[in-house]
């Protein structure tokens, strides 16, 4: 590569308030549509803003959790554009005075620890949601969203790869998850992100020309957009092209960026303070109510899993990344479970069974409660790791006691040392030609009589007994 | 019928001498014989108000009959909005517009149980100081109708000097209340900023509007204010301060009294008539036991461009939500841009479209600096001016307007000079403080108005002074011939 690549990311994140931020109007997604509606979010004539205080606490809370500096003295300014998502045509946003600035969050690449500039922080409206409707003269829109409080998380042009800014956006996530202010639900719109990414040869201070990249629906494409933007602009570069000033879309299905606008000169949104809301001065208290209301975090979270339950260090980074996983962990040792185990199962059977669903920890029938008694079953001999496979697909779909499903399907292992050496016995007697194998020295007819006597016990049989009892066996022959 | 005090009408409504449905009647028989010369009203509400007149004459005679607003016709500014009652705005954008909800005003006016009468025309959007900005008609003076009534609020102060309704609710920015009180021969105040919930009132320039009252009588007007005014949880630049008895400081005492004249409101262009009749009040309220001084307010001679720049500015925003796509008139188009472009162009007239331009270009960038902000630091300098008198004196007095009212057309294709009739209520908006309009002498058959101006959120020395002037004088019985 002949050229450093310079990535800045701005995040949206909408705050899980219980109403929106200037009216009384419920927050919640899926309502049909243009349902959650008032005069106020609808911005009639007449009408005007009213602070809501638990999007400021969350606001707050948000950028406290990204390490930046709170504003004593914080304002709120108007956007001008015309859209027809956008009632007011002006958007109640912050310009020169957002509640945080100068933050930083470390992300981790290939085991090193990198710090990320956050430049500000900073509370505004969500618009409304429009819906084109192919072939029609007209597009639908839906102002249920509108007013919905709204974060935006401005980086530092600190990413140099779309790696990073994978880790960079998973970090952020996870940290907005942890504090409690958002979903961060990139399917519903709880958070989106722009990337902006531009080229300069290495050694030279002054950045690149830089393109933008919008409608990008996962972190995946971002990290795949960034990719491709990345040879697309070094290509361009070094057949001597100027990089034009553009907002491009990451298209999924061409695998590649598309331009949507060139952009000419800056966009000017006219801003000015809104003389509707009052300046808002936080003082100390107020920033401390806020600040002792921030749970663990992940950082902190991860240290501690190592620390005091002697988790390995990429356990306990992999379960802490999501708040959900982490919280399902903690519940399930907090009930007596094996950590280890506990996070062999959760990175193993339950992440892939996650991940081959689309499914997320809190969306099936599996409770860390069912976990943990698996795990202890498994613990105790009840049932063998096998059989266990096999209880945890009805646990994960189902739902249940992992106990009563043992009992109620006859899973129980059989360790009975008397009944297993009768078995190993009959299939001894079936398969001599095994033995003389191994009187020959081939140990691997030892594997296949095991087998044998799983096959005749529907996998009860305990293994380990299994093995001991047929090496046994076969001496005496 | 109006010219009786509230008092008196109070009490002819308890000894059942009157009921409230005869004196709405009283009201909409009067708009029908004059208002066709006046033409203060844009809507009427008769069929609403004669219902609610009649169920309160069940209540009269008895106890829950006692607030003193009770069953009082009122009229309201069309730029604040009444459920289910047509609210224009005097904009043909909004001829279609019902509004959902009752403004904050509308709804304690409604606790006190006036009667809506109707909604009053105005300059379209607040615009103006001659109602020659309807985007329907102009309202005429009851004085002479061949003259203005003064605007914005013309309609507010035209229906009450013409005997249409006992009082109005209007709204002042830079002098829209004061002006077409002064030009109409009646009673009106802009309260402090805050004091009065701006919820509902369709935003003109929110960090200037207010709501205030328009009467016949220093007294109504307290009355009035009395009942709207108080801390509203829906208006976050609504104060939270205590609202205290307006009417207990109606006591004709003035003695002590020390009153500020700012030689620039007695200034080169002010008219001799208007100048005399402003220094025969100050011999006047010398004679109950005031004194007063010539001081200066040095940065009033900024305030009618630094008003222009702030008020428009927030002007370009304000009205940026007329754009057809959720109410109010929707012009045929052929795409989102052109939708937006013909909505406003046709919706919106000459005025609001120049203000529009000239708020959205000092908003700009490279321009911000220079305009806005500029005028943001200007501002600040005016409201200090105020300060610094308000630390010797008690009341600010000059002139409401330069001029009694002009002639209708006489302005219209000048706006500067339009412009320049708010020289002396505009720096009041700026610096946010309360000011009243008494009628204080004829000029040519023309009212005159006497602008006394307060401290802020000190309403009762405002009523206190112009109260005792009213009653040591006789300018507020004269009313006009229709």
């Amino acid at each position: 590569m002949n050229f450093e690549t310079i990535i800045g990311l701005e995040v949206h994140s909408e705050l899980k308030t219980n109403t929106k931020i200037f009216c009384n109007c419920s927050t919640n997604f899926g309502a049909p549509p243009n349902t959650n509606v008032c005069p106020i979010c609808l911005g009639h004539p007449g009408v005007l803003p009213v602070m809501n205080e638990q999007a400021v606490d969350f606001a707050m809370r948000a950028a406290m959790a990204l390490n930046c500096e709170i504003a004593e003295d914080t304002k709120f300014d108007r956007k001008n554009y015309f859209y027809p998502d956008n009632p007011k045509a002006y958007q109640i946003s912050q310009y020169d005075k957002p509640i945080g600035e100068n933050g930083w969050i470390d992300i981790e690449v290939n085991g090193k620890t990198k710090r990320i500039g956050i430049t500000r922080l900073h509370l505004e409206e969500d618009a409304g949601k429009l819906t084109h409707v192919d072939g029609e003269n007209h597009s639908l829109v839906d102002f249920n969203r509108q007013g919905t409080p709204l974060v935006e998380i401005v980086s530092e042009p600190d990413i140099r790869t779309p790696e990073e800014a994978y880790a960079y956006l998973e970090k952020l996530k996870a940290i907005l998850q942890y504090t409690e202010v958002s979903d961060c639900k990139m399917e519903e719109g709880s958070l989106r992100c722009d990337a902006n990414l531009s080229l300069r040869p290495y050694g030279q201070e002054e950045f690149g020309t830089k393109t933008e990249l919008k409608n990008l629906n996962s972190f995946a494409n971002v990290q795949k957009g960034l990719q491709y933007e990345e040879v697309r602009q070094e290509k361009e570069l070094l057949a001597g092209n100027v990089i034009g000033q553009e907002t491009r879309r990451y298209d999924e299905a061409g695998k590649k960026t598309i331009l949507m606008r060139v952009k000419e000169g800056s966009d000017d949104y006219r801003y000015f303070p809104e003389p509707d809301l009052v300046r808002l001065a936080i003082n100390k208290e107020w920033m401390d109510r806020v600040r002792a209301d921030i749970p663990e975090l992940p950082d902190a979270r991860r240290e501690r899993y190592v620390k005091e339950y002697d988790l390995p260090e990429y356990d306990a980074m992999v379960l802490t990344q999501s708040k959900k996983m982490s919280d399902f962990f903690e519940v399930a040792i907090g009930q007596g479970a094996d950590p280890k185990q506990t996070s062999n199962w959760l990175m193993g059977e339950v992440s892939a069974y996650l991940n081959a669903n689309y499914k997320e920890i809190d969306e099936v029938a599996l409770t860390p409660e069912g976990l943990g008694k698996l795990i202890s079953l498994i613990e105790k001999g009840t049932i063998s790791s096998k059989i266990a496979k096999k209880v945890f697909k009805d646990l994960i779909e189902k739902g249940g006691d992992p106990e009563q499903i043992v009992k109620d399907k006859g899973l129980v292992q059989i360790s009975d040392e008397g009944e297993l050496r009768s078995i190993v016995s009959g299939i001894l007697d079936e398969n001599e030609q095994s033995i003389e194998d191994y009187k020959n020295g081939k140990d691997r007819a030892i594997g296949f009589l095991v087998g044998q006597v799983m096959k005749a016990t529907k996998g009860k049989a305990n293994p380990p007994m299994v093995n001991k009892l047929i090496v046994e066996e076969m001496d005496k022959r | 019928m109006f010219d009786k005090s509230i008092s008196e009408l109070h009490s002819l409504l308890h000894k059942k001498e009157l009921s409230v449905s005869e004196l709405v009647q009283t009201s909409f028989d009067r708009i029908h014989t004059v208002d066709e010369k006046v033409k203060a009203f844009m809507t009427l509400n008769e069929e609403g108000a004669m219902q609610a007149a009649k169920a309160l004459d069940g209540k009269l005679g008895t106890e829950e009959a006692r607030g003193l607003l009770f069953g009082l016709p009122v009229g309201v500014k069309d730029n604040i909005v009444t459920k289910g009652l047509r609210t224009t705005a005097s904009s043909q954008l909004l001829s279609n517009f019902e509004p959902l909800h009752n403004a904050t005003v509308v709804e304690r006016l409604n606790a006190a149980e006036t009667i809506t009468v109707g909604k009053l025309n105005m300059d379209e959007f607040a615009m103006g100081s001659s109602n020659e900005n309807s985007g329907y008609f102009g309202t005429r003076n009851p004085w002479n109708t061949d003259y203005v009534p003064g605007g914005s609020s013309g309609g507010s102060a035209a229906s009450v000097a013409a005997g249409e309704v006992f009082f109005s609710l209007g709204s002042d920015t830079g002098g829209s209340i004061r002006q077409p009180a002064a030009f109409c021969g009646v009673v009106g105040l802009k309260p402090t900023y805050g004091l009065v919930s701006r919820f509902g009132l369709i935003a003109f320039a929110s960090s200037l509007d207010q709501i205030g009252p328009i009467t016949n009588t220093v007294e109504d007007n307290a009355y009035l204010l009395q009942s709207i005014a108080g801390h509203d949880k829906m208006d976050s630049t609504s104060a939270n301060v205590d609202v205290p008895d307006y009417l207990s400081s109606l006591t004709g005492d003035v003695k002590g009294l020390r009153i500020a004249v700012p030689k620039e409101y007695l200034a080169e262009g002010v008219d001799e008539d208007v100048k005399n009749s402003v220094l025969q009040s100050l011999k006047k309220l010398e004679e109950l036991g005031a004194t007063w001084d010539e001081v200066s307010l040095p940065h009033s001679k900024y305030a009618v461009a630094t008003y222009y720049l702030l008020s428009s500015s927030e002007a370009s925003a304000n009205l940026a939500r007329f754009d057809g796509v959720r109410y109010g008139v929707r012009a045929e188009a052929e795409n989102l841009l052109d939708l937006y472009k013909k909505t406003r162009s046709e919706g919106f007239g000459d005025e609001v479209k120049r203000r529009i331009m000239l708020g959205t270009f000092a908003l700009s960038s490279g321009y911000y600096d220079a305009y806005y902000k500029k005028a943001q630091k200007v501002r600040t300098l005016i409201k200090n001016d105020f300060e610094k008198v308000f630390e010797d004196y008690d009341v600010i007095i000059g002139p409401t307007t330069p001029t009694p009212a002009f002639k209708v057309g006489e302005k219209i294709d000048n706006p500067l000079t339009m412009y320049a009739n708010d020289i002396l209520t505009i720096p009041v908006n700026l610096a946010g403080v309360p000011a009243i309009s008494v009628p204080c002498g004829l000029s040519n058959g023309l009212p005159v108005g006497l602008q006394i101006i307060g401290k802020h959120f000190d309403e009762k020395t405002v009523y206190r002074v112009a109260h005792a002037f009213e009653q040591a004088t006789d300018h507020h019985k004269a009313k006009p011939e229709l």
